[in-house]
């Protein structure tokens, strides 16, 4: 944490710290602390005063339907990105670490999509699926199927998550294979000898292997969902058709920015809060007890 | 140049004290050797001395002037780490001009400085290159060429041979003494290897649990070791020691043997015999149980138990034996080669 | 070792070669769109080979109105706010970490454990979750629409923090003792020793923070109302829009492409220090 030998204390350190710090008070501390205290709060219909309620907008949170759908749909959607993306990337690593020299190479042609902005996926898969012009469409049509994702909402799901799982690939696929490479070659080498084929070697020793991996990227990938897929959902569905695409990032900003409802999107902020705090909390318990090979 | 004094140093870490109220004047231009086993403190008094630690309570004076309230670059000292301590970034100059830099020094100075260490150290070629281009021994030289340029009034030397192989380490042992020599600087060095403090050393400080042990030249030493820790610290292979009776002149040894030693004292005691002073004697009184022989060349260690008894001894002969395991062979022993020390202190008893 | 099995050789290939192409698709396709004339994008099934139009779409996009019937800023005033932002951002974020990471590890003084914890805390409070109250803050320091609002409340960063204490905490001890017998004192230890040891840290986080600064979506959505100051990536929004009533998708397409390409040549040029600043920053 500190080291053996330090520098006398004075002014200096906190000079070096003052920046970092004012920039946490004023722009997250403060903000923060200010979502908490107005998630107590209710504005009057009018906008002219508002009320200190404590706990009620949390109540009201836990009866809407709306909010509930919303959780759950979000859990669905996260859940559905972080497998789609993560076996993917899975599959992927796994073939590419057996091709020894051009494992390179594969890995500069799949990473780059990391460097592409959520919105910018979003805006690629809905030009891919625009229902008049779209090639799937036209494809999908063929074989008796209608593609509308602004009707259907169904559809709409199944868009942004195929958006939000494409562009998270690369960061999986990489953590994937560097895992595997790490996995010292010997003991590749005694399950050969035992007899295991490719197939086998990779269920029975690989997989296990890269477990505390797989762990480490479900957090990180469930980060991801809930929060930076943010662009996806504004600019493809706008959260619609009805609210089939409402997540709960897109709903605090909706409520908030949109339908100025300030205790109630607060209050939805510090949920959200809430669920930040416990998976970093669980990501942080993970790196603690790390597994050696 | 400059001589040190060390008076009643005391370090602790919060409650504990490590470093007990050492006391110590050095000479200037001496090589002085801190030795002793790993955790006696050695390290933590060197890094005193350099400013690196604060000191608790007590005074060092460098030249006659107390330094304990001064910065390490204040206080006109060099050190040369264990691990070298080079920064990876910097070319072999960078490196060796980094602390002439820092305090101002013209360039043409600082040049002159270099290319006299580089001359000294045979490091010439190298100058241009980055630390991770050279081997060990040549970033040893680097390191030792940063403290020389900067012409201090004391070298200190934490542990720098330690990293090497045992072919280079004696070359450089070889190289420190002679570069010691010809500058004249005083030289604190630490080491937990006794042949090396043996081989350096002006004098050397003997350390063990924060303790000096005992403090003079390598023969004195050798000689006359302070303690029963000094006795088997120093030489090798170490010292043996045997539970005594002592009266009269004589010692009586576990087993029954006789022994003449040294000095008027009567009671309990710890009797020591270096294994090169048991001298090979078919009427000696030492009659050792061979086990093992370790064939070393020019000599032989003879493993063995003292005759009817379960204490080991070591006896060096020269040349080569051949004796088979089970053989007796009998010692005698000089009076004035054997020790004394008190049975529960472990003390030197006055001879 | 020894595997005859060209069979699952052939399959290892084909498999990544498939992925290959898969994760290209869509933006093989924006390209292809890119590349052709707006009569040509208006007709099902839209082209899949390149077209001759690049360049005349190109010219359009950047120096052009862009999309008519949108009173949007031009391209290439995008891509430059875009550009300062995602600087600022990446600059601002490893110049203050080091900083901070320096006082905390090199320095014993009060309330250090204290700042250390408030700057953790930022790690577990994203924007998503303070909009509203963030953009008050904003708003009241006068910061809507400047690149101070857009770059400042984003900088304060736990991850390049913590990463540079662990890069520090991984340089000898003896480095620090040996500069200060050569006398050199903290802020000559900080640029004579510690910003070189660290330099390929650096390098590394800022190709991680620079795609970070770039990819910034909702931020500048918030707070710039102006639209010289809107960013090529949350341009993309009101395309999306306005291509519901006349679909012009080769320019919308060319715009996706601009907003892509510098942070896409980032990674791949820069592959190494990406992959480590990837793996750093996130353990």
């Amino acid at each position: 944490m500190l080291k053996r030998v330090h520098f006398p204390s004075s002014l200096l350190p906190y000079l070096l710290v003052a920046p970092q710090i004012i920039i946490t008070l004023v722009f997250f501390l403060w903000p923060a602390s200010q979502a908490m205290y107005q998630s107590f709060l209710i504005e009057d219909a009018f906008g002219l005063g508002t009320e200190f309620v404590w706990f009620e907008n949390f109540e009201q949170l836990l009866t809407d339907s709306h909010y509930l759908a919303s959780f759950q749909r979000t859990a669905v959607f996260s859940l559905l990105v972080a497998a789609l993306s993560m076996g993917t990337a899975l599959i992927l690593a796994g073939f590419a670490q057996r091709v020894v020299r051009g494992a390179m190479f594969y890995r500069t042609l799949l990473i780059w999509p990391y460097a592409v902005a959520p919105v910018l996926a979003g805006a690629l898969w809905v030009f891919m699926f625009n229902p008049t012009l779209g090639i799937f469409p036209y494809f999908l049509e063929m074989v008796g199927i209608t593609w509308n994702h602004y009707l259907s909402g169904n559809q709409a799901m199944a868009l942004v998550i195929m958006a939000a799982a494409w562009k998270q690939v690369a960061y999986n696929f990489l953590f994937y294979l560097a895992a595997m490479q790490s996995i010292p070659n010997s003991v590749i080498e005694a399950a050969a000898i035992d007899g295991a084929g490719p197939a086998r070697r990779f269920w029975t020793i690989i997989f296990p292997l890269i477990s505390p991996t797989t762990f480490f990227l479900l957090v990180i990938n469930m980060v991801y969902a809930f929060f930076e897929t943010f662009g996806i959902i504004h600019a493809v569905t706008q959260g619609g058709p009805g609210t089939s695409t409402t997540i709960l990032v897109y709903k605090v900003f909706n409520d908030g920015f949109v339908g100025l409802d300030l205790g109630g999107s607060a209050a939805q902020s510090v949920v959200l809060m809430v669920l930040v705090i416990a998976m970093t909390v669980v990501q942080f318990r993970f790196v603690e007890r790390k597994v050696e090979y | 140049m400059a001589d040190i004094q060390l008076k009643d140093l005391v370090k602790s870490y919060g409650p504990t004290e490590v470093l007990h109220h050492i006391e110590g004047d050095i000479k200037d231009g001496e090589f002085i050797v801190i030795v002793g086993p790993s955790g006696c403190g050695k390290s933590t008094l060197l890094r005193m001395i350099a400013g690196l630690e604060t000191v608790t309570s007590g005074e060092i004076a460098i030249g006659g002037k107390r330094v304990n309230e001064l910065e390490p670059a204040s206080r006109d000292i060099a050190m040369v780490f264990q691990n070298y301590a080079l920064y990876p970034h910097m070319s072999v100059r960078e490196n060796m001009a980094y602390g002439l830099k820092i305090r101002k020094l013209s360039k043409e100075e600082i040049n002159r400085r270099v290319e006299e260490a580089a001359e000294i150290l045979e490091i010439k070629q190298y100058l241009d290159r980055k630390p991770r281009q050279l081997s060990g021994g040549q970033r040893q030289r680097v390191a030792m060429g940063r403290a020389i340029v900067r012409d201090p009034q004391v070298f200190l030397f934490d542990e720098p041979l330690s990293n090497l192989d045992a072919k280079l380490r004696v070359q450089m042992r070889l190289e420190i003494r002679k570069l010691q020599q010809s500058l004249g600087v005083t030289s604190i060095y630490v080491t937990h290897d006794q042949v090396e403090a043996m081989t350096l050393g002006d004098r050397l400080m003997v350390l063990n649990g924060g303790y000096v042990e005992q403090f003079g030249t390598p023969i004195e030493l050798y000689d006359r070791p302070a303690s029963v820790f000094v006795a088997g610290f120093i030489g090798s292979p170490a010292m043996n020691f045997l539970p005594a009776e002592v009266q009269n002149g004589q010692a009586l040894l576990p087993g029954g043997a006789q022994v003449p030693v040294m000095g008027q004292h009567s009671g309990q005691a710890t009797f020591g015999i270096r294994p090169e002073h048991l001298q090979a004697d078919e009427a000696g009184p030492i009659a050792i149980q061979i086990d093992m022989l370790e064939q070393l060349g020019a000599n032989t260690l003879l493993h063995g138990r003292l005759q009817g008894t379960d204490h080991t001894l070591v006896a060096s002969v020269p040349g080569h034996a051949i004796d088979a395991p089970g053989t007796l062979r009998r010692f005698a022993v000089p009076a004035e080669r054997s020790h004394l020390f008190d049975a529960t202190s472990g003390k030197r008893l006055a001879d | 070792m020894v595997e005859n099995r060209p069979f699952a050789t052939f399959l290892t290939h084909l498999v990544l070669v498939l992925g290959v192409i898969a994760i290209a698709l869509p933006v093989w396709i924006t390209f292809v769109a890119a590349t052709h004339d707006p009569l040509r994008m208006g007709q099902a099934p839209l082209p899949m080979w390149p077209g001759d139009h690049f360049l005349t779409n190109m010219k359009q996009t950047l120096f052009g109105s862009g999309l008519s019937g949108t009173e949007g800023a031009p391209v290439w005033l995008m891509l430059l706010n875009s550009l300062a932002m995602a600087l600022m951002i990446s600059t601002g974020k490893i110049i203050i970490s080091l900083l901070s990471a320096f006082a905390i590890v090199y320095f014993k003084f009060p309330f250090r454990m204290t700042f250390f914890w408030m700057i953790f805390i930022t790690l577990m409070l994203p924007v998503e979750v303070r909009i509203l109250p963030t953009f008050e803050v904003v708003a009241d320091l006068g910061m809507l629409n400047s690149y101070w609002g857009l770059s400042v409340p984003l900088i304060a960063s736990a991850t390049a923090t913590f990463m540079f204490r662990q890069v520090f905490l991984t340089v000898p001890d003896e480095m620090l003792e040996s500069a200060r017998i050569d006398g050199a004192g903290p802020l000559r230890f900080f640029f004579d020793i510690l910003l070189p040891l660290s330099r390929t840290n650096i390098a590394a986080l800022f190709v991680i923070l620079f795609i970070y600064g770039w990819n910034q979506y909702l931020w500048p959505l918030l707070i710039t109302t102006d639209t010289s100051m809107t960013t090529i990536v949350m341009s993309i929004k009101q395309m999306l829009e306005a291509a519901e009533q006349s679909p012009q998708w080769n320019i919308i397409m060319a715009t996706a492409l601009l907003a892509m390409i510098p942070p896409v040549f980032v990674v791949i040029a820069m592959q190494k220090l990406f992959v480590q600043g990837l793996t750093e920053t996130d353990k």
